[in-house]
């Protein structure tokens, strides 16, 4: 587990015409299975590790946490993740930096790269931020969230949640069949979900079945453009009559943009409660990405309860991050990725 | 005075029916003589072109172009922007009005035309329909067609008001000239930054509807009809970059109503679809947004039917830290002057079979007869000698780099053309050799 010497200008070509750095993260669909397997594999060895050892890893590397948005979790669990690497953070938010005297993404990117900053997590408002930055910087850039976009460290973690949890899965590999016969449903406000879109663009090819729920307006028929394993289904009950996993999501009330929506029949349709999911689903995995509104999208009881899977989730999101940072260093075991 | 001879080419007018081997002399800018090879060998011209193996051609002329002039010259200029459009073949450009301070008095038309400007190519200008291109209080149409207005327009924004709009037709009806319209319902595309559908759902971006395009292009020839009957006149509609089957459905479907519709369609919106904005690619961002390909098809149907008349770039330059943004913030549009007939060529005459003197019409011919040139668009004796010489058979890459605008946004960089400019003659003057 030897440090590579990272070079900013060493990138892969992607559709033909655009290079970003080889450690980046920026869509799960820029990732083989392979690849998701040796995250996989990786995350595990990490947990393993004693923290000697693994604060070792990334000893004196700097990190730039680059935050548009609000964010709990996922700042959190990268910023520590980070930290039990051995890697120095800094936290760059859109409140408190240039960025509100009007200082581009690019020129923020550059700065942070010129102040020695060797990756750059992003959380950006915008849909294909990190695109932009990572083109720009050259730099490896882990998409932490991007506008309606993608959120990809959250559907790696949500995988390994589901490989961990259900019964006779693998969590350390990633096959065409790691979830073979397995049912996800994801329920809510798709339209506005990173999490929904990276999840449905990965667990398909993870052997899932992935039903999209939720009304028109949050759910357009468009989705189905997502790719081959992926259906819509109007119906939450129907739904949960075929789930071995729910994934719910909040509403997204500050991307409605306008979109009038009625609370009280969007519960009565949607909100996944313990009567739900006795009736429904008895025995299905309960995730949620957080942040949680009880009482609407998800109640209490279920949020709680046995089923429930979402502390799991959170703290796999520091196992699964600690790993992509690993990778966007080419370091711990994916020396081939920068290489 | 200045002679210029183009021998041995072949002469395609479609105005004029000519489509065969002739030889063409220039004299004091203007068409002299369009005769059988040979004939015009006793002429002693200042200057001679060779044009054999290469097509002769009424210089081009787009009815649809920004050059940024006054206000952003960072992006363009009027003289690099009919530079770039010299370079692509076209002879007349039609500028838009949304400069700053937007083209809506007499004065900015006189100053953005004056020859202090520099433009290599003959310019002209579509002043703004209404003050500031507010959408609220007309300008005044007459002074500005005594000025030289070949149209209003508040291009980049629609006239949304039902009676601005209708004003608007009736004012410009009266004058001759056509109300040209960016159609877009912005009550439906906002916060949009490109096409609605499979594409924008994947790549998480709010997009527009075809029905954000066709309802304006509906609700103005609703105008049309109305005004036909309550003022006995007949206004003319130009639907600027038509981009939807379904406008073009209702273009087709007023035209046979004999209603007074014309539209353009811009070379981008047929041959590109929105799989193109790739990785959040903003050089593939413009409005009307690519479409899907079913649109496209629509649109390619319409320029081999007739339903589209001509053919616009929507020049539309940008610097390169404005497009260097996220996507959603990067401003609309693309260059188009040096691209437009590559492309024509290929996809139109190479890919969908249409004659090479059909795309030369929808370049030409069909854009004068729109704004009224009726001394420019054909070779025909007397014409101003606006002409273009260019090689059909000359498969080539575009360069960006190379361009003659200020920009460089463009999602041609390094595409395929087909058909390559040798000479761009405006009223007798070489303004380029390629």
């Amino acid at each position: 587990m030897t440090q590579a010497s990272q070079d900013p200008k060493q990138a892969t070509k992607l559709n033909g015409r655009r290079a970003y750095a080889g450690g980046s993260l920026l869509s799960v669909t820029h990732l083989s299975l392979e690849q998701v397997s040796g995250i996989l594999n990786v995350t595990v060895q990490l947990e393993r590790m004693d923290h000697a050892e693994r604060s070792r890893m990334l000893a004196g590397r700097r990190i730039a946490l680059l935050f548009y948005e609000s964010s709990t979790r996922t700042r959190t669990s990268f910023e520590l993740a980070a930290k039990s690497l051995g890697a120095t953070t800094t936290l760059v938010s859109d409140k408190s930096s240039s960025i509100e005297k009007g200082e581009s993404l690019k020129d923020t990117g550059l700065t942070l790269r010129a102040l020695g900053a060797e990756a750059i997590i992003l959380r950006h408002p915008s849909s294909g931020a990190p695109f932009l930055l990572a083109r720009e910087t050259g730099l490896p850039i882990l998409n932490a969230g991007d506008g309606m976009h993608e959120h990809p460290s959250q559907a790696l973690l949500d995988a390994r949640t589901m490989l961990m949890r259900l019964p006779g899965r693998d969590a350390t590999v990633a096959t065409a069949k790691s979830l073979e016969g397995v049912t996800v449903v994801i329920t809510g406000d798709i339209l506005h979900s990173r999490v929904a879109r990276s999840n449905a663009l990965l667990l398909p090819r993870l052997g899932a079945k992935v039903l999209l729920c939720g009304p028109e307006p949050l759910l357009p028929a468009s989705a189905l453009g997502l790719g081959p394993g992926v259906e819509i289904v109007r119906d939450f009950d129907e739904a949960l009559g075929r789930a071995q996993v729910l994934m719910m999501l909040r509403i997204q009330k500050e991307r409605l943009a306008g979109l009038e929506l009625d609370l009280a029949d969007y519960i009565a349709r949607y909100q996944l409660n313990g009567e739900r999911l006795a009736a429904g689903a008895p025995d299905a995995l309960v995730l949620h990405p957080g942040p949680m509104i009880r009482g609407l999208e998800i109640t209490g009881d279920v949020a709680d309860g046995p089923n429930s899977a979402i502390e799991r989730q959170v703290s796999n999101g520091l196992a699964v991050r600690s790993a992509l940072l690993l990778r966007a260093f080419g370091v711990g075991g994916f020396e081939s990725v920068i290489a | 005075m200045s002679d210029l001879l183009i021998l041995n080419g072949r002469v395609i007018d479609p105005a004029n029916r000519v489509d065969e081997a002739r030889d063409l002399l220039l004299r004091d800018g203007k068409v002299a003589a369009v005769e059988k090879p040979g004939s015009l060998k006793d002429v002693e011209a200042a200057e001679t072109i060779d044009a054999a193996g290469l097509v002769v051609a009424p210089g081009l002329i787009d009815v649809h172009v920004h050059l940024r002039e006054p206000g952003q010259t960072y992006k363009e200029t009027i003289a690099t922007g009919t530079a770039a459009a010299a370079a692509g073949g076209f002879t007349t450009v039609v500028a838009m009005p949304n400069t700053l301070p937007v083209n809506d008095s007499v004065a900015g038309l006189e100053w953005m035309l004056a020859p202090e400007r520099g433009a290599v190519v003959k310019l002209f200008a579509m002043p703004a329909a209404t003050l500031g291109s507010m959408g609220a209080t007309l300008t005044d149409f007459a002074a500005l067609h005594a000025a030289g207005a070949l149209g209003f327009t508040d291009d980049g924004k629609p006239v949304l008001e039902d009676e601005i709009m209708r004003a608007a037709l009736i004012a410009a009806a009266r004058l001759g000239v056509p109300v040209s319209q960016h159609a877009e319902d912005t009550h439906l595309t906002g916060g949009c930054s490109m096409n609605a559908g499979p594409v924008a759902f994947r790549l998480g971006l709010r997009g527009m509807t075809v029905e954000a395009e066709s309802r304006i292009v509906e609700r103005d020839i609703r105008l049309l009809r109305e005004i036909e009957k309550s003022e006995g006149l007949h206004p003319h509609l130009h639907v600027q970059h038509v981009s939807t089957g379904r406008a073009l459905e209702a273009i087709r479907e007023a035209r046979q109503q004999g209603l007074h519709v014309t539209c353009e369609a811009a070379p981008h919106h047929f041959t590109l679809t929105d799989e193109a904005v790739g990785d959040y690619d903003t050089n593939a961002k413009m409005n009307p947004p690519l479409r899907a390909e079913a649109d496209r098809q629509a649109v390619l149907s319409g320029l081999a039917d007739g339903t589209v008349d001509c053919i616009a770039t929507d020049h539309a330059p940008h610097a390169a830290h404005e497009k260097e943004q996220e996507f959603e913030r990067a401003p609309n549009g693309i260059t188009g002057l040096e691209t437009a007939l590559g492309l024509a060529l290929r996809v139109l005459h190479k890919g969908q079979g249409l004659a090479l003197g059909r795309i030369i019409a929808l370049m030409s011919a069909a854009p004068a007869g729109i704004v009224s040139l009726a001394d420019r668009g054909s070779l025909k004796t007397g014409n101003w000698g606006d002409v273009v010489v260019f090689d059909p058979a000359a498969e080539w890459s575009f360069a960006a780099k190379d361009s003659r605008s200020k920009s460089r946004n463009t999602p041609f960089d390094g595409a395929a053309m087909s058909g390559r400019v040798k000479a761009t003659i405006s009223e007798g003057r070489v303004v380029f050799r390629g």
